[in-house]
């Protein structure tokens, strides 16, 4: 058992210490879209900036404490000359686990100005309760 | 999907921490012009704080018009500014901050990117007509059309849009 736990704690390590090293160095490309998360007691909120996508190329999935969006953005034709191109295009998906279980029917994502918001309620046994100490 | 970094993470917990070099952020400078009313002061220091980031940016060459896109996630077609003079090209938007549904008191747990505004700047070669350069904003990126010419003159351009 302690063993098992130790291996988690590694694997949680190392994943942080890969996290660290794609986003922490400059030019290195990072995971897309990067993501900026909040937490109350009763929600999630994720939010990411997809400038150029409409929700028909978005697919943003919940599973159990999962979170996944998905898109594409297509590149205009290949036969025009850029002077510079700096814009990313093609095809992305990324996941993260969230610290706890979201209710899925309760999700609900906005698209505005290229920044999309995702709202997840937490799942109800995932929820801060407020405990009322009784006097003895 | 390619994304090249520029340099956007670690930045949206707090204002002033964080790795970031002079190529990662350009940060407003201070007026160099400092007068002695407080409400000066006050924007002066506001300004400083202010984040400011470079947008990703297309430019496109076709065979009447140079088109320009730059994604601006969050900034609106009444907050971006564009000035063309002397083959210059300026482009600036002020994006508000966001909160949308989360209350205030949510705390942040994944921060992977920072907000703040737009800027960039760039020396088009080519003479551009600048009369008749338009522009619109639509699910955060803006596109730029400056139709070829040889006049080069001053002008401001408004934003429709999208």
């Amino acid at each position: 058992m302690t063993r098992l736990a130790n291996m988690g704690d590694l694997r949680r390590g190392m994943d942080r210490w890969v996290d660290t090293m794609w986003g922490g160095i400059d030019g290195m490309t990072q995971a897309f879209p990067a993501l900026n998360v909040w937490e109350d007691g009763d929600s999630f909120f994720a939010e990411a900036e997809l400038p150029g996508f409409t929700m028909a190329d978005l697919e943003v999935l919940v599973v159990g404490d999962e979170l996944s969006i998905k898109g594409n953005r297509q590149h205009e034709g290949e036969e025009v000359k850029f002077h510079r191109r700096e814009r990313g295009t093609g095809t992305f998906a990324r996941t993260i686990t969230l610290p706890a279980a979201v209710n899925p029917d309760k999700v609900e994502a906005v698209l505005k100005n290229g920044v999309l918001m995702v709202m997840l309620p937490k799942a109800e046994e995932a929820r801060a309760r407020k405990i009322t100490v009784k006097s003895a | 999907m390619n994304k090249p970094a520029n340099g956007r993470q670690n930045t949206c917990c707090s204002t002033n921490r964080g790795r970031l070099s002079g190529r990662q952020i350009e940060r407003n400078q201070p007026m160099t012009t400092k007068t002695d009313t407080a409400n000066t002061q006050a924007a002066v220091e506001q300004m400083a704080n202010r984040r400011v980031y470079k947008p990703n940016v297309d430019i496109i060459e076709l065979p009447d018009e140079l088109q320009v896109l730059a994604d601006m996630p969050g900034a609106s077609a009444d907050n971006i500014d564009i000035d063309y003079e002397q083959g210059k090209l300026v482009i600036h938007g002020v994006v508000t901050p966001r909160d949308g549904d989360r209350n205030q008191k949510a705390a942040a747990i994944v921060c992977e990117y920072g907000v703040g505004d737009f800027h960039r700047e760039f020396q088009i070669g080519e003479g551009i007509d600048s009369e008749h350069i338009s522009a619109e904003f639509t699910n955060g990126v803006l596109t730029l059309h400056m139709p070829k010419s040889k006049a080069q003159s001053m002008k401001k351009i408004e934003v429709r849009g999208g």
